[in-house]
Formats: C-alpha cells, structure tokens, sequence
C-alpha cells in the first residue's frame, strides 16, 4: 500500500510539474463548457444530457493524452529500468500510476461542477440523473485510463501510445453502437452488445445505477490493469 | 553474496550472455570488462531483476533473482548505464520519492538524504531540478538513489562514462570506498579504471567469461614472451648473426638502421632475462648500447589479447 501511495504522488505531482495537467484542464474545460453552453440555451432545458452524451467522443481524445506519458516516457527516458528494480511489485506500479491519473481525472470533473451548478441556478435539473451522470463519467473516464495506460506500456513512444490509446477506446465505444451491431455476425452480436461501452454508459445517464453498469466498469478497469501489469512484466518472460 | 550459475540469455538469435558463472563476495570491487556489446549490461539487468536469464541460475544475497526477486531488489543498489533519472522532479524530491519506495522510515530519511548529498557531494546542486543538472551531477544522483537504501550490494552499468577526468577520479574514489564494507559490480569498457579500482576483474567478451582473476594475476597469465626493444652501434650482419645463434631468442625483427645503429624487436622465451642477456652479449662484442628497453605486459595487452581471439 505505502508503495502504490509513493508512485500515486510521485506520478500525480508530476502532472502539476509538467503543462499537461493544466492544459488538460483548461482544454477539457473549455471544450465540455463550450460544447454544453452552445445549445443549453436553444434547448432551454435545465439537464445535462447533451453535455453527458459528448463525454465519450471528447474523453476519446483527451483521456489517452492523460495516460501516453505514463509508462512510454519511463522507456524512453530509461527510468523504467530503476523503477522495476525497486522492490516493488508491477502491479503496485500498475497500480499507483492508474491512480494518478484517475487523480487527475477526478480534478478536472470536480471543476467541471461549475456547469451543473450553473444549471441549478438557471432551472431545476433532476439532481439524481446529474449525480449518476457524473458517477458514469467517472466510471467511464476509468476504463478509457485503463486502456490508455494498457496502450503506453506498449510503445516507448508516446505519440503510438497515444493513438494505440484512442484506437481501442474508440473500438471499445462503437461496438455497441446500433450501426455495427446490426452488420455484426449474429453469434457476436450479444458479445458486442455487452463489450460496447457506450450502451453501458447511456443506461447510467437515464439515472439507473444498475450494478451490472458498475461491474461491466469495474470489470474493464481491472482487465486493462491486469493487461498492463502482464505488459510490464512481459520483459521477464522466459 | 552473488553467485552466478551458467547463465544464459538470448535476444532472438544473438546470444547476449553466455553459459556465465562467477562469485562475488562482500569488500570486492568486481570490475565487469568488455568491448561494447559483450554482454555486460545484460548480466546486471538480470542480477537487479530488470530482466530475467533464458537458463541457468543466479542468487544475490542468498535469494534467487527469479524466484526471490523483490527480496534481492532490496539489497541491491543499481545505477543503470547513464543514470536515468526523471527530469522534471528536483533532486531532493527525488531522493525523498526513493526513500520512500524503498520503505525507509519516516524517522531515518532526512538522515539518510543527507548522508548520500555528503557522499556523493550533491551540496551545490540541492535546490536544483534533476534536468537542470550537468552530465556529471546527474550521474551522482544516480550514483546517490543507489546509495539510499544502504544496500551490502552496488551494482554500477559504466557510472564513469561521459564524466570528465576530475569527476572520474572522484567516482573511482567513492567506488574503492564503498567498496571496502560492501560489493561493488561495476561495468567499463575504459582499461585504467579497472587497474584502478577493481580487486577482482571479470573480463568479459561475446557473452562469454575469458578471464577471471585480480589485475595482477591477469597481466602475469598474458606474460608468453618476453619483448625487448635494443638499439645496438655495430655492423648489421654480424649483430645479426650474433642474434641467430642466442638460443633465447625466439624471433627477431629489424625495426631501423639510422646512422650507424641498428633496431631490433627481439622475443624471447619467458623467464629467459633477454634484456641482461642481451646486454652482455653486447658488452663481450664490444658493440655500444644506445638502447634497451623491456616491454612490459599490461592489462591491456591482456584485454586486448582475449578478446580479439574470441572474434576471429
């Protein structure tokens, strides 16, 4: 434990040390708040559905940036090679790095509560489906960490990681899209139907906090861990 | 403490470490020597644990690097080749992120932050950011994360290369002191330093062990033939037949005839005392000597020797 509390604040340190988590802040914030504010006034409703349903697609781009460094950079610099010679498990490595950045992740959302609060003001949204939206965001910020954590442990150039990073996301989030499903072979249609991350996303954004939703996250987040994890170790296969 | 058994590692079809076994004990400076890409920074890795060998077995501390690898990462300190260190943290952050993955208590770790800035002479640059630093300084940080922990063992991946020669002395220094308590494993491909340092020299070349013993016992074993350089005042055929019929001489060479003197390079059987000989064979000629030089045989030669034979 104490490990992975030493890696969360080195690696969470090192994004207030470095642009990237201001830039990542600010762009996040920028877009989403633009994005939102665009067409929250011609709607003229007090919800947050529009601002919910862009999260995929924009989390597509930003989520992976967030995570390309983590591991791609430690190859490249060669740090990787004092850090896997601590004693120190993988997995705690795995581990406090994921949570860094889901640190990260968790900044930026809670600064993005101006908008809600904005709404809340201007109407009266149903608090239930904003917290459960916030809870999917979260959740589905997770799993596009994981992968993209997964991806960066692959490359030791973090421009790859990058696009390894939003390729298997965006896979993850059009498989259960109704277009794909409906040209699928019929076998694979209950696979990608369950795998999509976007249908899983959009029952927690009608306010149903079902627990198959928070397991399927959980389940993926873990998966992408374990993957990175067996990547990370991979260098001692014999 | 370290105890290498036929090990072997292969990247695809290159064999990088090959059929490998030595010891290593506590108060040794073991100097690991090769060409580039011998096979050097491949054994270090898979002693840290960074990688682990094909075949073969290898225990540090008593605990196998295999089974047992969290346990040998603690009693080691590694300084992988050109001290990576993370350049956007300041050297204090640094040092105190270490103390803490390498589970120091809370209580030791200002102490033992402070012991390595000394150790390491890090005074100057304290307050600085780890990408700020000079090649050299950067190097002693490295030198200082291997250092924090205590650790009986130090494994060191070429810690002189780029430095310049003040700042190599001062490394060899610091590298014959720890070396006194603890084991020191460091690798070169620079010939001085080994004499330099090392207690013990383990040579190494194509992933194969050619030579194992202290710098003396090497430079003895490389001693086939003697080679003196004699430059002799006299007529050249009859030197030259006086030269035939020495039996110690093994193989003459002519270098130069300049204004009356004669060069030659002259092997003789080992043990012979060519150079004393040769002196009186001059003396009862009544030639004059204008120069008799012996060759000596250095550990270079013993590198050199060993390891081109491998390649051809």
């Amino acid at each position: 434990m104490t490990n992975i509390a030493a890696i969360l604040k080195k690696e969470f340190k090192s994004y207030f040390s470095s642009p990237i988590a201001y830039i990542f802040i600010t762009f996040f914030l920028g877009i989403s708040g633009w994005l939102f504010f665009r067409s929250f006034f011609l709607v003229n409703q007090a919800e947050m559905r529009g601002f919910f349903g862009l999260m995929p697609w924009i989390f597509l781009f930003f989520i992976p940036a967030v995570t390309m460094k983590l591991w791609a950079e430690e190859k490249k610099l060669g740090t990787v090679e004092i850090l896997m010679t601590l004693p120190i498990q993988d997995y705690e490595v795995v581990i406090g790095k994921f949570l860094a950045s889901f640190g990260l992740l968790v900044v930026t959302v809670l600064l993005s509560l101006v908008l809600p609060f904005s709404v809340m003001y201007l109407g009266n949204p149903d608090g239930g489906t904003l917290i459960s939206g916030y809870i999917g965001l979260l959740l589905m910020g997770g799993a596009y960490l994981a992968i993209g954590l997964f991806a960066s442990t692959l490359t030791e150039n973090q421009i790859v990681a990058f696009i390894f990073g939003i390729t298997a996301c965006f896979v993850l989030l059009i498989i259960g899209e109704d277009i794909v499903l409906f040209n699928a072979p019929n076998w694979l249609f209950p696979i990608f139907s369950y795998l999509g991350l976007g249908a899983h996303y959009s029952s927690i954004l009608r306010g149903v906090l079902d627990s198959r939703d928070i397991i399927y996250y959980l389940s993926l987040i873990g998966f992408f861990l374990y993957l990175s994890t067996l990547s990370v170790e991979s260098r001692k296969w014999r | 403490m370290i105890e290498v058994r036929e090990l072997t590692k292969s990247y695809g079809p290159t064999v990088a470490v090959d059929n490998v076994t030595f010891d290593a004990h506590a108060g040794e400076v073991l100097g690991f020597l090769g060409p580039n890409g011998a096979g050097k920074t491949t054994t270090m890795r898979i002693l840290t644990c960074y990688l682990s060998a094909d075949t073969g077995s290898a225990t540090v501390a008593g605990y196998d690097v295999f089974d047992e690898s969290v346990e040998v990462r603690k009693h080691i300190g590694y300084l992988p080749e050109s001290a990576p260190l993370y350049t956007d943290m300041g050297v204090i952050e640094y040092l105190n992120f270490m103390t803490q993955v390498r589970n120091i208590p809370k209580s030791q770790r200002k102490e033992r932050i402070r012991a390595v800035i000394d150790t390491c002479g890090l005074e100057d640059v304290i307050q600085k950011d780890i990408g700020e630093l000079s090649k050299g300084y950067r190097q002693r940080v490295g030198l200082a994360q291997s250092l924090i922990h205590d650790p009986p063992i130090l494994i060191l991946d070429e810690p002189t290369s780029g430095l310049d020669p003040s700042q190599i002395i001062e490394i060899r220094n610091l590298i014959k002191n720890i070396g006194q308590e603890k084991l020191v494993l460091f690798s070169t491909h620079i010939l001085p330093e080994v004499s330099a340092t090392c207690s013990r020299i383990l040579i190494i070349n194509n992933g194969k062990i050619v030579a194992n013993g202290t710098p003396e016992e090497l430079s003895s074993q490389a001693k086939g033939e003697e080679i003196v350089h004699i430059t002799i005042r006299g007529t050249q055929a009859t030197i030259e037949a006086e030269l035939n019929a020495l039996e110690f001489v093994s193989q003459w060479n002519h270098v130069e005839t300049d204004n009356g003197t004669v060069s030659y390079q002259i092997n003789a059987a080992q043990g012979s005392d060519a150079a004393e000989a040769l002196f009186h064979v001059v003396v009862e000629n009544g030639w004059s000597l204008t120069e008799l030089r012996q060759e000596s045989v250095d550990l270079e030669d013993v590198f050199l020797n060993l390891t081109d034979k491998e390649q051809i």
